[in-house]
């Protein structure tokens, strides 16, 4: 199998970057995506060619390290999956694929398709947790929970946080995954003593992180590999016009 | 050189009570004037650096991540154990203790189990608090599931994603202190050196991964939570940047290596398809709790699962342990695969596969429970096999999956350098030869948030925080980033025609062939001059492009591999010196007449501890013995 790459190649964060083109031979559709991109690496190297740079590190699917746009869609073609665990038997053979980092306003480009995700990062640590030191906690059965809610609660809490929510949005916006956050918390009786607050605190730590807002096009949940629900975004709105009225 | 590990005195239940009553603390003003450095965000180290910050230590986090919610904890799928006793079942936190010492082959010790043990309840407790969503009943209390050497349940999980909810809790923890201020957190960071002054570690040498600047971090105690070194074998079902540089360089300085033979091969893990593969992927252990393991009774049956009739399947497992049944341990039920397949009698296109087979299970309780229960794991399989697990059974076959050895540590999670402390995986611990299922992410958050910010302060006390810096301290600094600067020099000018991943490869091929799931003396000789002659052809010829001033992933991988190319001949050296069959290390001289371990108590209860001697020296073995008072040393059964 056989497939033309259009890759994005830029030095570093303050150089221009451009397309430029690969041929990636003897491939086999068992082949994973990224396994791919190795061997056109290890051909680069041996070319005397510095080879892509590209996030990975699980290659299960849960990390979220890997992060790119495969023909424009994040993560590539598959429904559910990141980019990791795209296999070659998804395209044809002889096929081409432009594949690009994340675009997006507050995921500034390090390096070939390596992007700078920290703004996450400062979200969660404005307030996407409950604050209780170690060994403050009460027996874990003190406070019953319903299987319903804990179930709901995973399906918000088992976002990956690798970005693709923001690189699908026209706005480079963030919703997806603060409402995610603030949805897993905030439907656990653990999260509501700072529930007001941290919906508050979240968003303005995601619009500081320069992340725009939402349009209602719900991309987001179209591309995100763990299938969180775009649902999540109109319960952090009511929280946060709930949590805005509360402070007048 | 004699190991001293620090053991309490006192009966075993309570020595880690009489250790915290006697523990020396550090004034609460006192607290913010010592810095301490945390390696790895694992759940060790996430939960160790946020606790610390939470007592009002100045404390410094690094990760070679581009975000500390990346650590490969992220990735453990089946759960963790606790000894709640919530199901009335007749567990215990000695028969979890007892459970664990067993599942190791008497080859951990007893003090530090108890530990775990006792403290398993608390991390529970602490993970709900913060919002980890674990599994519930209908009636809101916790569930739990049973994992492979237990006859009780005493599993939490969070679907098959445990890691993921427990390692996000712990980073909520860290964020929180990170933005109060507390931690200082540098993401993309590679800690490349120990630095090691007066006999104490002063601090540490990292690389910034994105402009290449090297820098000297100094503090008062040094932790490394960095994981284990199973990618040593290339193929695992580790993430592709784990690695055992922070803890090989460490042992460079003098930091021992304890029982770096004792890897473990996880049972159930797709096969490998072919020569390009860079991972295996795990299919949980929990999986064992309905599927059954099976091969065709007649070897070189090449008959579609489908059509072999029930008459003609050995479930070997139930057949071999009846009383565990397919829920034997790791090591055991491994080992047994590769036995069915080294008869013929494996499955699929290599022949190295067996069944794990769901049908019973979808017919006992209906496919939409089977759904509910593993629904995350059957879709993984799916992506990666192109096959559906609810219509014919998996295929799976034993991979590396985690490493019990590590860097020697006492009581107190101290190395044996004053100063250093080593949790998690990265240290040699808790399990002895055998992980049981579901330990790891007890073990990692239990040294983080329950055992190390009581042992820390006991170090602390006893030092005055900071303090003037020597003119020898300063220079010890200097020789560290020297020595640093001239490797990544080294590689880069290296130039020659092989990239990094082919030397990577190699050593994997000769580490599995001849130190994987069963080793002989001849074979571990063999490995251990292949791994030299592979070494010397990576200085030689390694091709490592770029420079070393940005974003280099080659120069990366090739610090990396060539600690792995050093660790894997003391691994083949460790294997060989261990003249006994113990848990995961099975030498084949050593077996019983039904193949299963001969332990040589007399010889070897004792942990290996190695001392570096310098490059291309071999390295000198010293022993921790091992002093059993609770449990009686058996053979291990799981019949």
């Amino acid at each position: 199998m056989k497939l033309n790459l259009r890759i994005w190649r830029q030095k570093s964060k303050d150089s221009e970057g451009q397309f430029e083109t690969y041929e990636a031979d003897g491939l086999t559709p068992d082949m994973s995506f990224l396994e791919m991109l190795d061997v056109v690496n290890d051909r680069l190297t041996k070319e005397g060619k510095e080879p892509v740079a590209f996030e990975h590190d699980c290659r299960e699917g849960i990390c979220g390290s890997c992060a790119m746009a495969i023909n424009g869609e994040p993560h590539g073609p598959n429904q559910g999956a990141t980019t990791c665990q795209v296999y070659l038997r998804s395209f044809q053979d002889g096929e081409t694929l432009t594949v690009e980092p994340w675009r997006a306003r507050a995921f500034p480009v390090i390096k070939d398709l390596v992007a700078d995700r920290s703004g996450f990062d400062s979200i969660i640590q404005a307030g996407g947790f409950v604050s209780v030191n170690t060994g403050q906690a009460p027996d874990a059965n003190a406070i019953p929970i319903g299987k319903e809610v804990a179930e709901q609660a995973f399906d918000a809490a088992h976002c990956i946080g690798c970005g693709a929510c923001v690189a699908a949005c026209r706005n480079g916006s963030a919703m997806l995954f603060v409402a995610a956050k603030v949805s897993h918390l905030g439907l656990l009786p653990q999260g509501q003593p700072e529930r007001a607050e941290r919906v508050r605190k979240m968003v303005a730590a995601m619009d500081a992180a320069g992340f725009g807002n939402c349009s209602n096009q719900y991309a987001c949940e179209a591309v995100c590999p763990k299938e969180i629900s775009a649902d999540w975004i109109g319960r952090m709105n009511r929280d946060y016009a709930v949590s805005a009225a509360k402070k007048v | 050189m004699k190991l001293d590990p620090r053991i309490p005195g006192g009966p075993l239940a309570d020595k880690w009570t009489r250790f915290k009553a006697n523990a020396r603390l550090v004034n609460p003003s006192n607290k913010r004037k010592y810095e301490v450095i945390v390696v790895g965000t694992g759940l060790a180290g996430a939960s160790a650096a946020a606790s610390l910050a939470e007592l009002g230590y100045r404390v410094k986090s690094f990760c070679f991540q581009d975000s500390p919610r990346r650590a490969h904890s992220i990735a453990a799928q089946g759960g963790i154990n606790a000894a709640k006793n919530y199901q009335n079942d007749g567990d215990s936190v000695h028969r979890l203790f007892h459970d664990t010492i067993k599942g190791g082959d008497f080859r951990s010790r007893e003090a530090n189990v108890h530990r775990l043990a006792e403290v398993s309840v608390n991390i529970i407790d602490q993970c709900v608090a913060q919002g980890v969503p674990f599994a519930r009943e209908y009636g809101g209390m916790l569930a739990n599931r049973s994992f492979g050497g237990a006859q009780v349940s005493r599993t939490f999980y969070a679907r098959g994603a445990t890691g993921q909810q427990l390692l996000l809790g712990a980073y909520s923890a860290l964020s929180r202190q990170i933005g109060l201020g507390r931690v200082r957190m540098f993401p993309r960071h590679e800690m490349l050196d120990l630095v090691v002054d007066e006999g104490r570690a002063q601090g540490i040498i990292t690389r910034n991964l994105v402009t290449g600047e090297l820098k000297a971090h100094e503090a008062d105690a040094v932790l490394l939570c960095t994981g284990g070194y199973g990618n040593a074998y290339y193929l695992s079902t580790y993430a592709r940047g784990s690695n055992v540089t922070a803890t090989w360089r460490a042992h460079r300085r003098g930091a021992l290596f304890s029982n770096p033979c004792f890897t473990q091969i996880h049972p159930t893990c797709i096969p490998v398809s072919g020569d390009y593969q860079s991972k295996l992927t795990l299919m949980s252990e929990s999986l064992r709790n309905d599927g059954r393991c099976w091969v065709p009774k007649v070897s070189g049956d090449k008959r579609s699962a489908s059509q072999i009739p029930e008459g003609e399947r050995d479930y070997f497992l139930e057949r071999l342990y009846p009383s565990y049944g397919n829920l034997a341990p790791r090591d055991i039920a491994s080992r047994a695969a590769k036995r069915v397949c080294d008869e013929g009698r494996g499955v699929g296109p290599s022949g190295l596969g067996v069944y794990l087979d769901f049908a019973e299970a979808i017919e006992r309780l209906g496919e939409s429970t089977v759904r509910e229960r593993y629904a995350n794991l059957f879709s993984m399989y799916h992506e990666i096999t192109g096959e559906s697990a609810y219509e014919s059974p998996m295929r799976i076959f034993p991979a590396v999956h985690y490493t019990m050895g590590g860097l020697w540590v006492d009581y107190h999670l101290m190395s044996n350098i004053p100063g250093l402390f080593v949790l998690g995986e990265a240290n040699f611990s808790d399990h002895g030869a055998n992980r049981l299922g579901a330990s790891a992410l007890m073990q990692g958050l239990a040294d983080g948030y329950f055992v190390l910010p009581y042992t820390i302060g006991d170090y602390l006390s006893q030092k005055k925080p900071g303090g003037a810096k020597s003119g020898r301290q300063a220079e010890a600094f200097w020789e560290a980033t020297e020595s640093v600067q001239a490797r990544t020099k080294k590689l880069l000018s290296v130039k020659g025609s092989r990239p990094v991943s082919d030397f990577h490869r190699r050593l994997g091929k000769i580490l599995w062939d001849q130190c994987g799931m069963s080793r002989t003396k001849q074979g571990l000789q063999k490995g251990i001059d292949a791994v030299r002659e592979l070494r010397k052809e990576f200085w030689e010829n390694v091709n490592v492009p770029g420079s070393g001033e940005d974003l280099n992933q080659s120069l990366e991988k090739a610090g990396r591999v060539s600690d792995f190319l050093e660790l894997g001949e003391l691994m083949c050296r460790d294997a060989l010196e261990r003249d006994e069959s113990c848990g995961c290390h099975f030498r084949e001289e050593h077996q019983t007449s039904d193949g299963e371990c001969e332990r040589k108590d007399k010889e070897f209860s004792h942990v290996s501890a190695w001392e570096y001697q310098g490059e291309g020296k071999a390295e000198v073995r010293h022993a921790e013995p091992l002093s059993f008072e609770e449990v009686q040393l058996a053979t291990r059964s799981y019949k």
